[in-house]
């Protein structure tokens, strides 16, 4: 076969990525634009970028997301770590084939189903429970818990398949007792899964809008409900320079995941 | 009081019987070798040394104290694996260090103990890498001095030196044994290797099957084989299968294919008609281009292997045996391919088998 660069094959990459980055690349411009008109170019500034700073809306919205994010993610770390070994470990117990297809069930499920079906649990367990007293940061958190669990739990799993497990009766022949395996041996072996789970649940749990509009109450607005807010009135250039600091950020915590990922994966490699 | 006491120990792994019913003890400062072809139960006896499995049945003792159902963490002995098992995620003095931070040692004394088995195993160059920057032969002194930082009462090695190559392994080989002449501990080691179980060990366990079928020294194992199994396992033999009959003055073993029953030095408690063995060594095989006195064979010569300072004449009888007759190279040279010869050997080197 030849390497040689066709044109067609030149027009179908331009084309594909084309078609992906296009939108996301006139969304970065335009928040460089002088002018107050979304559709208008009147040159370059950085005015809306001073405005997103004085805006306070978005400001809470913003910490409010970021504290989410970060005890959300947290929360499904331990969840999906816990879901991930039983899985992988726990051969005898008899639910397991099921309980690991439930577990994939909300990276298909609709967000919208999610988002009610918590909202209706929420609502029940104030009723029955009195917990929790109200909607807001907590139940937001739980809800991306729930699904940012799943992803740590697959991504645990994967990794602690091709985790050796020679290396836990090593330990165990060196002395150490169980729980020393897995605080010294299991879960630094895992490590990459555990960061690259983490960063997803947070990255998740910082794009979601949908879920959150569920199950979230007035006083906590995270940053997508703002921007989908704000934007329902109209569109400024301000929400193009958020939408931007946005995608940076993502985006840095994605490559960031993955090439965690990929080093380890290099590493055993090598070592193998 | 034996070091290791193993009695009627066995082990299931649902229908296959990996241990079965074996009796053994190992004394203080013994270099003990665990011998048998693949699948016979080594590792699966190590291990429930170790404390990884549970006997079916039996019990173990270490230095005394039953530890059937203690757990690998608590037991005084250190295992050295197979693949190494060395932990990527720490340098080469964290591996080493790892027992000794679990048994809660102060960090000047730890540091001092890891040096000194550094240095045992002339790895001290070494202390920063990570396992995976080492080579197989490093990785194998590492895993060595993490096995005996702790300095068990009792060492066991999982095929130490199956991962290195040939001329490395002699060399380990020597070095493993000046190792354990200078800390004096046990070792227990398994190897498929019967160059490696005679060349080290003080005394060797020779495995079948789950079960022990014989324990003795090299010396013992390879001119006294007990059963037709060791002598064929443990170096390589001429064996004559046959009944046993009466002959003149002495039991004979009649061989199908042999026109003469061939003598043995009485061994009385051989039942007549029985089915047995005979063993002869390769190297106490003797040809003559004439016919000897007394037991005599007569073959053709089928080939020569040179392998250096000796020849293995490898030929074929008139009964259909094939044999093999070890000799020093240059007696070898009087043969050729197609010759006829006369095999003989001394009645006291044919050793009797049941079967
Ligand atoms: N965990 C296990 N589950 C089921 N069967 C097992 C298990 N471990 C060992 N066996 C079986 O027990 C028998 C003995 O195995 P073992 O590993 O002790 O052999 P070995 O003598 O060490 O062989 P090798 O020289 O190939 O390492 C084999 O038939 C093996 O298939
Ligand atoms: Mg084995």
């Amino acid at each position: 076969m030849s390497r040689r660069i066709t044109a067609f094959r030149a027009a179908a990459l331009t084309l594909g990525f084309g078609f992906l980055y296009l939108p996301i690349a006139l969304l970065v411009a335009y928040s460089f634009n002088a002018s107050r008109l979304v559709a208008v170019w009147g040159g370059w500034s950085l005015h809306w970028y001073g405005a997103l700073a004085g805006d306070d809306k978005f400001k809470d919205a913003a910490l409010n997301s970021l504290k989410i994010g970060v005890m959300a993610a947290s929360l499904a770390l331990v969840l999906g770590t816990c879901a991930g070994f039983v899985i992988e470990r726990f051969t005898r117990f008899r639910g397991r084939l099921v309980f690991s297809f439930m577990l994939m069930a909300p990276l298909v499920v609709p967000e919208v189903i999610l988002g009610l079906s918590l909202l209706l649990l929420f609502v029940a367990s104030q009723a029955w429970l009195g917990w929790p007293p109200g909607r807001g940061i907590m139940t937001v958190t739980i809800a991306h818990a729930t699904f940012g669990s799943c992803f740590v739990a697959v991504l645990v799993r994967a990794q602690l398949a091709g985790f050796d497990r020679i290396l836990e009766e090593a330990a165990l022949d060196l002395g150490a007792r169980p729980l020393s395996v897995l605080w010294r041996v299991t879960l630094p072996g895992i490590r990459p899964a555990l960061v690259s789970g983490w960063l997803l649940a947070f990255t998740l749990s910082l794009d979601d809008l949908v879920v959150a509009s569920f199950v979230s109450g007035p006083s906590a607005t995270t940053l997508p409900m703002a921007v989908y807010s704000s934007v329902r009135i109209g569109v400024t250039p301000e929400i193009n320079a958020l939408a931007t600091v946005f995608l940076g950020a993502v985006i840095v915590l994605v490559a960031l995941a993955f090439s965690l990922i990929a080093r380890q994966e290099r590493r055993r490699l090598a070592a193998g | 009081m034996a070091l290791l006491e193993i009695s009627g120990v066995s082990k299931n792994f649902g229908a296959v019987s990996a241990v079965d019913r074996v009796s053994l003890s190992v004394e203080q400062g013994e270099l003990f070798a665990l011998l048998g072809p693949s699948g016979c139960g080594k590792t699966t006896l190590l291990r429930l040394i170790a404390g990884f499995e549970r006997p079916d049945r039996g019990r173990i003792a270490i230095d005394g104290g039953d530890v059937t159902d203690v757990p690998p963490y608590r037991r005084p002995v250190n295992m050295m694996f197979q693949s190494y098992a060395l932990f990527p995620h720490l340098d080469v003095v964290g591996n080493v260090a790892f027992g000794l931070k679990q048994e809660g040692m102060a960090r000047g004394r730890r540091e001092a103990r890891v040096a000194e088995m550094l240095a045992l195993v002339q790895m001290s160059d070494y202390a920063r890498r990570r396992p995976h920057e080492l080579s197989g032969g490093q990785k194998q002194r590492v895993a060595l001095a993490r096995a005996l930082a702790k300095m068990p009462k009792l060492l066991l090695l999982d095929e130490p030196l199956a991962a290195l190559d040939r001329k490395l392994r002699e060399e380990t080989r020597l070095e493993l044994i000046g190792i354990q002449e200078r800390v004096g501990t046990s070792f227990v080691f398994v190897t498929h290797d019967q160059e490696e179980a005679l060349g080290m060990a003080s005394r060797i366990a020779v495995m079948d099957k789950g079960r022990v079928a014989q324990i003795g020294s090299a010396a013992e194992i390879y001119e006294r084989p007990r059963s037709r199994f060791v002598a064929d396992f443990v170096g390589a033999v001429n064996l004559f299968d046959g009944v046993l009959a009466a002959g003149f003055n002495a039991v004979a073993l009649k061989v199908p294919g042999l026109e003469a029953p061939i003598a043995l030095l009485a061994e009385a408690e051989l039942p007549e008609g029985g089915e047995a063995a005979l063993a002869v060594r390769p190297e106490k095989l003797r040809l003559s281009p004439g016919r000897p006195e007394g037991i005599a064979i007569a073959a053709t010569v089928e080939g020569i292997n040179y392998q250096g300072g000796v020849s293995v004449v490898h030929l074929v009888a008139a009964s259909g045996h094939a044999l093999k007759a070890q000799m020093a190279s240059a007696a070898a040279t009087s043969f050729e391919r197609g010759m006829p010869v006369w095999a003989s050997w001394d009645p006291a080197d044919g050793v009797v088998l049941a079967r």
